[in-house]
């Protein structure tokens, strides 16, 4: 119970969060997806993370007690809370918050004290985008506080969603590489972003290549990026792999943001990479998981995690590795003093707006999970109550922190859920038969058996509708009994329904941002007590 | 999350995909062969109105023996024609890209004709999906 | 057409070749490719306005040739190599369904 669970926290400190039997010459460095929260938060990880064909029942697609079994994470432990929905109201209320980038900070100080000039830090991308003040500042907060903990190299994806021209305004004045192998410019595939760099450490040439998210342009509005094509292009990878041996790396590492089943089918087919650090999927493991020789590393997200690899690297080849996902306890990791001042600062000028209650939850207020988290059927009524719709869709982001049980709401939880540069609540008219199209694409897109056919985030979130999905089943036969909640009545294909959704990728989308459409509801209803009970019938997993 | 799909080449069928007669008519009826002719297409196309297609056909382009013509076709669009490409000894290899429209998630196939008739064959699927909720 | 033919965009991935080098060609025309199957807002056809035929000579000698259907994209984009035979002009031609010409140029030098 709770008194063990007290004892537990009471002697957890700092030394124990980062305490490891260094092994090696070279450690790396991996934080990933923080999506802009500079800020200590709550972050629940999910209860149905499902697996399709060879992904089926194995890591990161193990969630709650089996993932904590599978990894022997003691329970009630700090890892357990971080890793796993296990317990999680009452862990949170005993370990508080995680992240901040004053506190990753402060990790990433002392693994370079204990390393020396064996270290690389690299970002794996979803950094300057999904807050307020990300949003405000086009990302300059993110850029500015990132600079303070001098990362090597970096990828993206959210990124991109600044558009083109801020992108590279930001990339020609960032300091340290913006690595996208992947990314070309579309008429003659000419490379947009350095493929590639190479970093000596430890007295090891250190090949680091970046891999964008390869589905941004489809995932993201594709108005945004016009002139840059993405996709995986494993053959360039490959010859880019070829490259950095020939050139004389003993380690290369592919810091990805493809999602954990792309990089495992990846892993499998190009050969050479000795490390991936993965990205996108948000996934948070304890341990490397390794195809062949190549290790695959799953750092979570909104700087929960700080992932150290320690690697023996000798004549070409990893000898010896250790590793530890470190979770970022906010209350036991002391804020780097000049990182907090650098985010003080940002924060000064909005920090009275956002601290402003805008309403109380009697829940947990979550997203992640494949299907509607708590947050997002707030989110889902407030489209159906202010666009006066039928039905609602939001989108399947991993992003978003979490509220506790009688926790207030203020703006800056609902911009941490909501922040994004597309925001506009559309209404329109869909016929049945559309929104079941609608849901069969996005569920082909992330329970396609192909990780390479998968391109998307989690399954689009719905409002006033239900549905059946058998995951097992090809597109176009995943979805059934599509009906209206509040009528129980099933939809006709050829019938005319309103549809209030956000986030949609087309361009010229009308309406307002969905944070003022939350904020409106919340005003007309300020306590949400959304149950998690879901409309959504699940089979085949 | 939700994109309406706009395709601006290829609107509504107005006739029945007629890539099985064009391949007849390129082919002169004869079965072609898998394998020589290499067809490379995304898994999924990241835009519909313009997805990358490449080919390669393994061949010595000699005078005695080389690629004379390729063909390329969609099944799934309204109409099965996208292109057909001419090589010569000159050409020095058989290989070639361009950029094709794709209405929805469909096969493209491509048939090489070589010098002494002799027919090869590749297929890939295209996956077009109408939008996405990036994570 | 109203409007110049527009110019197109054209790479050789090498100005010099030894005798019997491939070399890569990349080239692009900006183009409508109206495909014939739209239908306008009042719902009358749009016809259809495409580059038909696509051809490279170098010095005078085909070396590489594409019919076009209109389902290649708008601004239809080629790439393709041929064998360096002797120093010459390499010659692009687009042909439109109305029957006009777009023509670009390169050299290669061949030694
Ligand atoms: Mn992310
Ligand atoms: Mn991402």
């Amino acid at each position: 119970g709770g008194s063990i669970r007290a004892f537990a926290q009471q002697r957890v400190t700092q030394a124990d969060l980062l305490a490891f039997e260094p092994v090696g010459n070279v450690t790396l460095v991996h934080v990933t997806d923080i999506h802009a929260q500079l800020m200590p938060v709550y972050f629940r990880e999910p209860t149905v993370n499902l697996g399709v064909g060879e992904a089926k029942g194995v890591p990161p697609h193990v969630t709650g007690k089996a993932l904590l079994d599978a990894y022997k994470v003691p329970a009630g432990s700090p890892l357990a809370y971080a890793l796993a929905d296990v317990d999680f109201e009452a862990l949170a209320k005993s370990y508080g918050r995680v992240g901040g980038l004053d506190r990753v900070a402060t990790v990433i100080e002392a693994i370079r004290a204990a390393r020396g000039d064996r270290v690389v830090l690299l970002d794996g991308g979803d950094t300057w985008q999904n807050s307020y003040t990300s949003l405000a500042t086009k990302g300059q907060d993110m850029v500015d506080v990132m600079a303070l903990l001098k990362p090597d190299a970096m990828t993206a994806h959210w990124e991109f969603t600044l558009g083109e021209e801020r992108v590279k305004e930001i990339v020609d004045k960032l300091g340290f590489p913006f690595l996208c192998q992947n990314v070309r410019e579309s008429e003659f595939q000419d490379e947009v972003f350095k493929a590639s760099t190479m970093i000596e450490r430890g007295g090891v040439k250190i090949a680091v290549i970046g891999q964008a998210l390869p589905y941004t342009p489809i995932a993201n509005p594709r108005w945004m990026i016009p002139n840059w094509t993405f996709g995986i292009r494993e053959k360039e990878l490959q010859a880019e792999v070829d490259k950095a041996r020939a050139a004389g790396a003993g380690l290369v590492v592919l810091l990805s943001h493809n999602g954990f089943d792309v990089d495992r089918k990846l892993a499998s087919r190009v050969k050479g990479i000795d490390v991936v650090l993965t990205a996108h999927t948000h996934d948070a493991l304890p341990a490397p998981v390794k195809v062949g020789n190549t290790l695959l590393i799953a750092s979570g997200s909104h700087g929960k995690f700080v992932s150290r690899l320690d690697l023996d690297v000798r004549d070409g080849a990893v000898r010896d590795y250790r590793y530890r996902l470190i979770p970022v306890l906010s209350d036991v990791i002391t804020p780097h003093a000049g990182v907090a001042a650098t985010i003080a600062q940002h924060r000064a000028p909005h920090e009275k707006m956002l601290g402003e209650v805008v309403g109380k939850t009697a829940t947990t207020l979550y997203r992640r999970g494949n299907f509607n988290g708590t947050f997002d059927d707030v989110i889902c009524d407030a489209l159906l109550a202010e666009r006066d719709a039928e039905i609602a869709l939001s989108p399947g982001f991993r992003w978003g922190p979490t509220l506790l049980p009688g926790q207030n709401i203020t703006r800056e939880d609902v911009y941490n859920a909501t922040a994004m540069t597309y925001p506009a609540a559309y209404r329109m008219s869909m016929t049945g038969g559309r929104l079941k199209e609608i849901l069969e694409d996005v569920a082909d897109n992330i329970f396609n058996p192909d990780p390479y056919l998968q391109q998307g985030g989690d399954m689009v979130r719905v409002g006033g509708l239900s549905y059946t999905i058998d995951v097992s089943k090809p597109i176009g036969g995943r979805i059934g009994d599509l009906a209206l909640v509040r009528t129980g009545k099933p939809l006709a294909a050829d019938k005319d329904y309103t549809v209030a959704g956000w986030a949609s990728v087309n361009e010229g989308t009308e309406g307002p941002a969905i944070w003022d459409v939350v904020f409106d509801h919340l005003k007309k209803t300020p306590t949400v007590a959304p149950t998690g009970a879901s409309t959504v019938k699940l089979s085949g997993a | 999350a939700v994109a309406v799909l706009s395709l601006g080449g290829v609107g509504p069928a107005f006739a029945k995909n007629d890539s099985d007669e064009l391949i007849k008519a390129f082919t002169g009826g004869k079965a072609p062969v898998k394998g020589k002719i290499k067809l490379d297409l995304p898994d999924i196309a990241e835009n519909g109105n313009t997805v990358p297609l490449a080919f390669t056909v393994e061949s010595p382009m000699t005078e005695a023996s080389h690629v004379t013509d390729v063909l390329i076709v969609a099944e799934g669009n309204p109409r099965g024609g996208l292109a057909t490409f001419h090589f010569s000894p000159r050409s020095g290899v058989a290989e070639a890209a361009t950029r094709i429209r794709l209405a929805e998630t469909q096969n493209v196939i491509a048939i090489a004709k070589m010098n002494d008739g002799s027919l090869f064959t590749d297929t890939r699927q295209v996956k077009v999906t109408i939008g996405g909720c990036g994570g | 057409m109203a409007t110049p033919a527009p110019r197109p965009r054209i790479r050789l991935d090498k100005k010099e070749a030894k005798k019997g080098d491939l070399v890569e060609v990349k080239a692009l025309v900006a183009h409508i490719m109206e495909s014939g199957q739209r239908k306008d807002k009042d719902g009358n056809v749009i016809p259809r306005k495409i580059i038909n035929k696509f051809t490279c000579e170098v010095n005078g000698q085909l070396v590489f040739a594409a019919d076009l259907e209109p389902a290649v994209s708008a601004n239809p984009y080629l790439q393709f190599k041929f064998k360096a035979e002797e120093t010459g002009k390499v010659v692009l031609t687009w042909i439109d369904d109305d029957g006009t010409k777009i023509v670009g140029e390169d050299t290669i030098t061949v030694s």
